[in-house]
């Protein structure tokens, strides 16, 4: 079963901030989500290969040439905040 | 330094380098690489990270890395792929970063260093491709800013990281393998070195176990080691500060630190780096890549000479002291600039003496661009020898001339022709000052010939100075001893 | 019309493509209120394009049967100018400083581009109940749901506010509202239509599809948007077939395989009744049927559940505050920023996929959860493609029942189980269409779902073809006015 901290430090890792009943409602669904998920254990995977693509591709690379940059003004329209040429972010004090 | 509070423990250092690749256009878009470009001009959607767009790899990055591998006898992976390796972070667009983790390009190597003249083979653990991150500023201090601006320019430019074994044993030796390693990088064309733009940028794990013990003590982590000289203080700061700690008894805390060079000192990050949980998992936008037999042949065929081969060829090949042929391919753009001087004047030794005299008391012969650009080319540098050689100039002479060589970017005829410099051989002109000496120095005659036979030396050096140190000392030695065995 | 009806009415001159757009243009004014197929409707743009393809049409020099063809498309697609919202609030007031593949493609084709879809947010859902901006609802039916998380195409296609659209399949999100809705919903091989542009939810699942009225319409649709992009590596290079011509030749001769384990218990009986009746239309058509048994069908949701969440809380990490989109006002640091901005932007189910996925990730249980899942993802893979070594296409329905009421499905689980028979398909990366085969006894689409082998879409909608034209389902439209 998935507890209240384990919920906390996954909201912590995956950068949410929930409220308490939030974190309680979703720590019970996790925990049903997880509970159909563990189906899963039954599975004999004994020598099977994991599937991270569905095409067989491999080498897809391209050739080092330079494409013209997109205009600086159309990198920064999007920024929430920022100063001349710069994103802006509120100070950083570390975890 | 602080021998007394090492003398009990033995120091275990390895280096984690990153260095940026010389590609032309980014890791996984097609953005230039250029450095100092404004803020946010070298960007587009995919080195932002921006909703809905993919990475393509760039296939100059895998083929330097592999590069790199052979030249440090790795082992090239037949399969490896990309991971996703996450944090937040607000430099980096997409909150992980494409990185290599279970699959790394290349893994077990080796690179050797030369200590106290013998060389010791270094493990390289592995060698793996990720991409760089923006750069972050900060309105004051990391610590006092209240805001913090970021530029992506540099985000999505390729990086190689090296892991070496822990198997430096001090920090001259990790200043040694850093050396080693960014010449042969510089080498193969795939970095260009330069430490002060963040070409290559060092990390050092370092951790003190006793003396003859094989376990290892706890290790803490130091970043920002940013230069050779940065590399070597920080590590002996370090080492001290675990030394003092375990003699009082302390324990160490696992930790990153960072190297503050305008203190001196190393002092703890406050994040807790070590306790990133960075759920890697493979990147679903990329294949894997296969690197087969004949690929890595192609690229083996290309690779240059490394410094260590090109260094026994030069004591071999021109009949270098190993000193020598160690100064001289320390970067690849000296040994080149020797090599293309022996052609231009085939008396290697010559050669090497003016250049570790000379070239190097202007130049630093690890700056490859200081060097490759070097006003005294080395053609230049085999046309001022060969005025010498044919007496045209003195020797000491010659030592002017290279200075003005060098400072005004003109060649060695031009200088001596224009500064008159020519050595005065004409015997007619060199007799009349001689004749005018031996007049005016009596004494010294009389000396002389009262058997003080080092007075003739007193009388050679006022016909040099009547001369502006232009005349043959050959033809002066003999104009004097003819005229004082006459007189 | 279906998008070569109105070819061929340009073609013969009875209506122009600038006349089409607005009479789409008025339609989603009188009637998408009712419905929210739309986010963003770009009036001028496609006007300019109209305008632009009754010139070409009037010179006789058509770009093709796309040409002035009204086209919608999910506002999980990048379009350069356009708000892009992924039916998000995290995303608020983001313009994508560039199209998406498919954009491009439609756009060269001559298509006029209506607006923007509304979706369940980060197309997460089935139900396109999970958008930020409000439900979309079925046009058959105003209090159930179009289906998702492509809802909003879906709905727009069969309510006729478009003649097709583009939607997005991760694990049924196109064939789900497709069958939902009534309407033909194509999700092509992964790898057979670019993703650069899509906004990814789980990359190694995420696939373009389409959404028309017909299979032809649906075969040109493909034909535009298919083919190799450089700038997505997991796309494919190989030759796009002319999916038009493939659509002429029958099912005489094809072996369809019809599951077992999709025929089992949950399933509604009417859905059953329909699809059953639809392998017999196929039969009676001159197809072989065998019956084939998929093992591994009832692990596709765990597997699914596992490694969609992980990616999508991977893909999601960069929705910070920091570049683009929403940021929350008033934090007094960087994380607090972050932590706030991303509570605020983000729906219930989004953050709960994020939180399912970063558990999964995170360290001590990657094997447990990820490593695991993409065994078995091997193994339903594996399953799959032994079916289809054997038989040609495979006979399904698209879901288990009809499309739900508004509010029915709250708890996620349910929510997620109705994505059983389109889930399996997606973990293999095979196409796989959904057509309308029947009503229920209250009036609304049944889907048939045709599974086939990796890039053999043609054959797919070569059999979707022969149906359409021995039946006459096509002829019944909601009743919406
Ligand atoms: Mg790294
Ligand atoms: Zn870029």
């Amino acid at each position: 079963m998935i507890s209240r901290e384990d919920v906390a430090h996954v909201a912590r890792l995956a950068r949410l901030a929930l409220e308490p009943d939030e974190l309680e409602r979703m720590r019970a669904q996790l925990d049903g989500i997880l509970a159909y998920i563990d189906q899963l254990r039954a599975v004999d995977v004994a020598g099977v290969e994991p599937t991270s693509h569905a095409v067989p591709l491999v080498n897809v690379m391209r050739e080092d040439a330079v494409v013209a940059p997109f205009p600086q003004e159309a990198m920064l329209a999007n920024a929430p905040d920022r100063v001349g040429e710069l994103f802006r972010v509120p100070r950083i004090i570390e975890d | 330094m602080s021998a007394p509070a090492q003398a009990g423990w033995e120091v275990v250092i390895g280096l984690e380098v990153h260095a940026q690749l010389r590609t032309r256009s980014k890791m996984f878009c097609g953005c230039p690489t250029a450095f100092g470009a404004a803020p946010n001009s070298q960007t587009c959607p995919v080195c932002q990270g921006m909703p809905g767009t993919l990475p393509v790899i760039n296939r100059t990055a895998i083929e330097y890395a592999v590069r790199t591998a052979l030249a440090l006898d790795c082992r090239v992976n037949a399969g490896c792929r990309f991971a996703r390796k996450h944090y937040y972070y607000p430099d980096m667009p997409k909150n992980f970063q494409i990185s290599q983790y279970e699959e790394p390009l290349a893994e077990e190597g080796l690179l050797e260093i030369d200590i106290d003249g013998a060389a010791r083979p270094i493990g390289i653990q592995r060698l793996h491709l990720e991409e760089d991150v923006g750069k972050l500023l900060h309105e004051g201090t990391l610590a006092t800013a209240q805001a913090s601006l970021v530029d992506f320019n540099r985000s999505g430019v390729p990086l190689m990281e090296t892991v070496s074994k822990p198997d430096l044993r001090s920090p001259e030796e990790a200043a040694a393998y850093l050396r080693a390693f960014r010449a042969v990088l510089v080498y193969l064309g795939v970095c260009d070195g330069n430490m002060e733009e963040g070409s290559l940028r060092c990390d050092a794990n370092v951790s003190l176990r006793p003396r003859g013990s094989a376990g290892l003590g706890t290790k803490v982590e130091i970043k920002n080691l940013n230069s050779f000289r940065n590399v070597q203080r920080a590590l002996e700061y370090e080492v001290q500060r675990q030394a003092q700690a375990l003699e009082a008894g302390e324990r160490i805390v696992q930790e990153t630190r960072l190297w503050d060079a305008d203190r001196d000192v190393t002092r703890p990050m406050r994040s807790k780096e070590y306790a990133h949980d960075y759920r890697y998992f493979p990147e679903p936008d990329l294949v894997p890549l296969q690197i087969d037999r004949a690929w890595v042949d192609a690229i083996r065929r290309d690779l240059p000479e490394l410094p260590r081969a090109r260094r026994r060829r030069f004591v071999a090949q021109h009949g270098l002291p190993p000193y020598d042929a160690g100064v001289l391919t320390q970067s690849r753009a000296l040994a080149d600039y020797f090599e293309a001087a022996v052609r231009a004047f085939p008396q290697p030794k010559l050669v090497s003496n003016w250049i570790m005299s000379e070239l190097l008391r202007a130049l630093p012969g690890d700056d490859e661009r200081a060097i490759a650009g070097a006003p005294v080319t080395p053609e230049r540098l085999a046309g001022l020898l060969g005025l010498v050689q044919d007496g045209t100039i003195s020797g000491r002479i010659a030592k002017d001339v290279f200075e003005r060589m060098l400072r005004t970017g003109q060649d060695a005829p031009t200088i001596v022709a224009r500064e008159g410099l020519t050595q005065v051989a004409d015997e007619a002109a060199l007799a009349a000052v001689v004749d005018r000496v031996l007049a005016q120095n009596p004494r010294a005659v009389a000396d002389y010939r009262g058997g003080k036979t080092a007075a003739a030396k007193a009388l050679v050096g006022q016909v040099m100075k009547a001369t502006g140190g232009k005349a043959n000392p050959g033809i002066v030695n003999r104009l004097l001893e003819e005229k004082l065995s006459r007189i | 019309m279906t998008i070569h009806e109105l070819a061929e009415a340009y073609r013969r001159g009875e209506t122009t493509p600038s006349a089409v757009a607005e009479a789409h243009l008025a339609r989603i004014a009188a009637l998408d209120a009712k419905v929210g197929a739309f986010l963003t409707v770009t009036r001028e743009r496609a006007l300019a394009a109209a305008a632009a393809a009754d010139a070409r049409w009037r010179a006789g020099a058509p770009r093709g049967p796309l040409d002035g063809a009204p086209l919608a498309l999910k506002d999980v697609l990048c379009t350069k100018g356009v708000r892009t919202t992924c039916g998000s609030r995290i995303l608020e007031g983001f313009v994508p400083p560039y199209d998406a593949t498919v954009v491009e493609r439609l756009e060269a084709a001559g298509a006029v581009l209506l607006g923007k879809t509304n979706m369940d947010e980060f197309a997460m859902g089935s139900s396109t109940e999970h958008s930020a901006f409000g439900p979309t609802r079925n046009p058959w039916d105003l209090g159930r749901v179009p289906g998702g998380s492509s809802g909003g195409s879906a709905a727009a296609v069969a309510a006729e506010l478009a003649a097709g659209a583009l939607g997005t399949d991760t694990g049924g999100s196109v064939r789900q509202p497709a069958a939902f809705c009534g309407v033909v919903g194509l999700k092509p091989t992964y790898g057979r239509v670019s993703r650069y542009g899509l906004v990814a939810f789980a990359s190694s699942l995420d696939q373009v599809g389409t959404f028309a009225r017909d299979a032809r319409d649906t075969a040109l649709l493909l034909g535009a948007i298919a083919g190799h992009d450089p700038r997505d590596a997991t796309s494919v290079d190989a030759p796009v077939p002319d999916y038009t011509a493939a659509l002429a030749g029958g099912v005489r001769g094809l072996c369809l395989g019809v599951p077992r384990e999709y025929f089992g218990e949950g399933i509604d009986p009417e859905v059953a009744r329909a699809v059953r009746e639809a392998i017999e239309t196929l039969r009676g058509l001159g197809a072989v049927t065998e019956d084939v048994s998929l093992p591994t069908t009832d692990y596709g949701i765990a597997v699914y559940y596992v490694l969609a969440p992980a990616e999508a809380s991977s893909n999601l990490a960069r929705y910070d505050g920091v570049k683009y989109g929403l940021r929350t006002p008033g934090a007094k640091d960087l994380i607090e920023m972050e932590s706030r901005t991303r509570a605020a932007g983000f729906g219930a189910e989004v953050k709960r996929r994020i939180m399912l996925g970063t558990y999964a990730l995170s360290a001590g249980y990657y094997d447990a959860y990820y490593g695991r899942a993409q065994k078995v993802r091997t193994l339903v893979r594996r399953d799959l493609e032994a079916a289809l070594a054997r038989v040609d296409v495979l006979v399904a329905p698209t879901t288990p029942g009809v499309a739900f009421r508004l509010g029915e499905k709250a708890d996620p689980l349910a929510m997620y189980l109705n994505d059983v028979f389109t889930v399996p398909t997606s973990l293999a990366g095979l196409p796989a269409v959904s057509l309308r085969c029947g009503f229920s006894a209250a009036g609304l689409p049944v889907g048939l779902q045709l599974i086939g082998r990796a890039l053999d879409e043609a054959t797919l909608l070569r059999v979707a073809h022969a149906y359409e034209q021995a039946t006459g389902w096509l002829a019944r439209r909601p009743a919406l006015a």
